[in-house]
């Protein structure tokens, strides 16, 4: 393992996370596609996502989503700003603290209902 | 001190595959890594291959995987790599024997991007003139050794060993951006096909590894912005 510092970690996660959407984008296509046989079908499937488990994963893509919005600011500041490259430490822990800030009352409200 | 030195080791003629082999050294915490592994072939094993030449951190012979990151075996002390250090060669290059890559790759990229000066004016009656912000403009890609720290220190390398890789990109940038030279748009060719700068992820691991300290992704960055503003 190459001991790379912040720019390698914020690649590999901007990788995990964006294979990790793409699935779900997958997923979704096909569960929003089999609207087309009825609503009884449809209900059925998309009653899974209302399973705990499934909340749990969510929480998950959440997660995810974030991580790689804020991490593509990011590229895009590294790209197009002049002094991006310099500042790109920085810019990857300012990143963290804003996911930090964002995801904990994101995944509070997501799970309260399973303890509640 | 006493430190204990792993090195991967691989003898093309003896072994299957590549095997680490362990040395228990005495070192003074002030000694470079260089002096350990010239200590290690010189008393203790005279089969250990590894490439040095002026040992000042000059000539970029001695690059290699330190500790999980590429650094100058003659420019890392002892000190600074606790009492286990692991020593492996380059990754993405093909291994000749123990610590010596086989570079022929590297050094067709950077003969690609044609690293000298470019132009078929007349040369003047003196020198051609430039004025200091001119010359600033290429400053820090003029200090690479080539010493593929930051090509094999790469991941898009790795998986793509026809990338041109960061230190070609260097040694363009050196040239694309010098008010004197005029072959800027040739290079440009050559680092905008499907090889060149856009196989970039600004991962930073080549900036990390420069031992010269070059912003490595900075001057890749300056390539890539230039193709996107100055050209279609």
């Amino acid at each position: 393992m190459y001991r790379g510092r912040e720019g390698m970690l914020s690649w590999m996660l901007h990788r995990v996370t964006g294979v990790g959407v793409l699935l779900f984008l997958l997923m979704h296509i096909v569960d929003t596609f089999l609207v087309g046989f009825g609503p009884e079908v449809y209900n059925t499937v998309l009653a899974i996502y209302k399973t705990p488990f499934m909340r749990v994963m969510e929480v998950f893509l959440v997660a995810a989503v974030l991580y790689h919005a804020l991490n593509g600011l990011r590229v895009i500041l590294v790209d197009f700003w002049s002094a991006g490259t310099r500042y790109q430490q920085q810019m990857f822990w300012a990143e963290m603290v804003l996911f930090v800030v964002l995801f904990i009352p994101a995944a509070y409200f997501m799970l309260k209902p399973l303890f509640g | 001190m006493q430190v204990r030195v792993r090195i991967r080791r691989y003898d093309p003629a003896q072994d299957q595959r590549p095997r680490y082999q362990e040395y228990v050294v005495d070192a003074e915490p002030e000694d470079r890594l260089l002096d350990v592994l010239n200590r290690i072939k010189w008393e203790i094993d005279g089969t250990l291959t590894f490439r040095r030449s002026c040992a000042h951190g000059v000539c970029g012979s001695d690059a290699m995987l330190i500790n999980g990151v590429n650094r100058l075996a003659c420019k890392v002390l002892v000190r600074d790599l606790g009492s286990t250090i692991t020593v492996e060669p380059l990754r993405g290059f093909p291994v000749v024997k123990d610590l010596v890559v086989d570079m022929t790759g590297f050094f067709k990229a950077y003969r690609a991007v044609k690293p000298w000066l470019i132009n078929d004016e007349t040369p003047p009656p003196t020198e051609r003139l430039q004025s200091p912000s001119e010359r600033e403009r290429f400053d820090d890609t003029t200090k690479c050794i080539l010493c593929a720290s930051c090509t094999t220190s790469c991941p898009s390398f790795w998986s793509n060993p026809e990338y041109i890789g960061p230190a070609a990109i260097v040694n363009a940038h050196r040239f694309i951006f010098d008010s004197r030279d005029r072959g800027a748009a040739e290079r440009l060719d050559v680092l905008n096909s499907r090889e060149g700068v856009w196989r970039c992820r600004t991962i930073f691991n080549c900036t990390d590894a420069c031992p010269r300290g070059i912003e490595v992704t900075r001057a890749i960055q300056d390539v890539k912005r230039l193709l996107l503003t100055e050209r279609v």
